[in-house]
């Protein structure tokens, strides 16, 4: 369960979030809204990556502005850049570096890292350079060194902008199978058919939230 | 563009299963070595001996002159410039050990893979931590140093494909400007993923201070 308290946020004197009231405890959820409408902000706030100004967040019972550590456990992130989220030179390393800290030794952490990949259609890349993947397969990577850590929640901004057609299928069929809870910041409205709730952001305030159907209706119109 | 420093090749020859922490020792010798040395006939058992080197680590030739080929223009341009000025025969040693340092540098970069190095490291660090080092801290720099280097390949070539794209010359503002830009970028982007998978939150870590840093 993902609480939002009358969330606000502002840089300076420049508001970007304003009263946010979201309790979302459905498996899909969707952020949608124009460039600048607060949707990466607010994403941000689930794994405490921004703290809200006004307000409390709530990721199941904890907040992230004192438990960053245990809701950055439960939560998973990925973000639209394929480029910008690996640190280490190669899938393996860079899918084992998120055990890490759970102090696995490290066979087991490769042979986990292995399993991983294999299990999102990397199977055979643990050795291959990271930065030489396709930007598809960096995303899954990414996706994947976030699911080795077993999240329950996981949230993705934008992860398909900067993927061709193929890829964002891919990833989207990917995210389909997924047991956790998924928070979803896109413009690929397609990817919400299956989806159970939409959230419609305009100018750091939530303008509709619904069903896909219902919400995407008002959001097109919004547009126009 | 062709890194300086190559990537992690995979294999199986006996380079590569060396542990990291000896292999690392041995680099940092034969390079103490290599300084020391300034007659042309040890340079040229040292090149040798790096010779074998590449030979035992059974890496495809294409590889290695790959991430040799900019040192290889960069020297010929110091050996021109050394020659004018102090004569074949210094040309040649300054070279020559250039050339084997660098090739040493990489041989152990294309046989070593980024973690290893990272846990031997932190494992030689740990009798730091009474000093109040961070072991973790030390492996993760070393392994983001690592990493930032094909990162920045990958920027330059983007941005000199852009400036190509629009037709903007060859002139060090059209390139340097979108270059710190995007660089600035993605050590933004890098620090907030890095966050987002929990580096910082070991207690009160130094990585802690790190991510922050890198998220200004
Ligand atoms: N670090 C920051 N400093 C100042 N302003 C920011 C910062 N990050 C985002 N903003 C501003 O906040 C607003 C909302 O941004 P964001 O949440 O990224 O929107 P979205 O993801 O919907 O495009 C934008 O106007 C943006 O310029
Ligand atoms: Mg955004």
């Amino acid at each position: 369960m993902i609480e939002f308290d009358g969330v606000g946020h502002s840089y300076g004197e420049h508001t970007v979030l304003d009263d946010v009231r979201l309790r979302l405890d459905e498996r899909r959820v969707a952020f949608v809204g124009a460039n600048g409408s607060g949707k990466s902000t607010l994403a941000r706030m689930i794994n405490g990556l921004v703290l809200p100004t006004r307000g409390r967040v709530l990721v199941d019972g904890l907040d992230p502005a004192r438990d960053g550590k245990r809701v950055r456990n439960r939560v998973g992130f990925v973000f639209t850049n394929p480029d910008s989220q690996i640190v280490m030179p190669t899938a393996g390393e860079d899918v084992a570096f998120s055990l890490r800290r759970k102090g696995i030794p490290k066979a087991e952490r490769e042979r986990r890292a292995a399993e991983a990949l294999a299990e999102h259609g990397l199977a055979g890349y643990a050795e291959h350079p990271a930065q030489q993947l396709s930007g598809g397969q960096k995303q899954l990577l990414a996706l994947c060194a976030m699911l080795v850590l077993e999240p329950d929640v996981l949230v993705c901004d934008e992860p398909t902008t900067l993927l061709d057609l193929r890829n964002k299928r891919r990833f989207a069929e990917r995210l389909r199978g997924l047991e956790q809870q998924v928070v979803l910041v896109t413009h690929d409205l397609e990817l919400l058919d299956d989806f159970d709730r939409v959230v419609v952001l305009d100018e750091g305030r939530v303008v509709a939230d619904d069903e896909p159907d219902e919400a995407l209706r008002y959001y097109r119109e919004l547009v126009v | 563009m062709s890194n300086v420093i190559g990537l992690y090749q995979p294999g199986r020859s006996p380079l590569h299963r060396l542990p990291a922490g000896w292999k690392f020792l041995a680099l940092l010798v034969f390079a103490v070595l290599i300084v020391v040395f300034d007659r042309l006939w040890q340079l040229g058992v040292g090149a040798a001996v790096l010779c074998v080197g590449f030979a035992v680590a059974r890496l495809r030739p294409g590889v290695v002159l790959r991430t040799m080929r900019t040192v290889l223009v960069l020297l010929a341009v110091v050996f021109a410039l050394q020659w004018w000025l102090l004569g074949a025969l210094s040309a040649a040693v300054v070279c020559l050990r250039l050339l084997v340092a660098i090739g040493a540098a990489n041989l152990f970069t294309l046989t070593t893979r980024v973690d290893d190095l990272v846990a031997a490291i932190e494992r030689a660090a740990s009798p730091l931590r009474r000093f109040g080092v961070r072991p973790e801290t030390l492996g993760l720099l070393v392994g983001l140093t690592v990493q930032a280097v094909g990162a920045l390949s990958v920027i330059a070539r983007q941005t000199r494909e852009a400036q190509r794209a629009r037709d903007a010359g060859r002139s060090v503002a059209a390139f340097t400007v979108p270059f710190l830009i995007r660089t600035l970028r993605h050590a933004d982007e890098l620090g907030e993923a890095l966050a987002a998978r929990g580096v910082g939150d070991e207690d009160g870590s130094d990585a802690a201070r790190l991510s922050e840093e890198l998220r200004r």
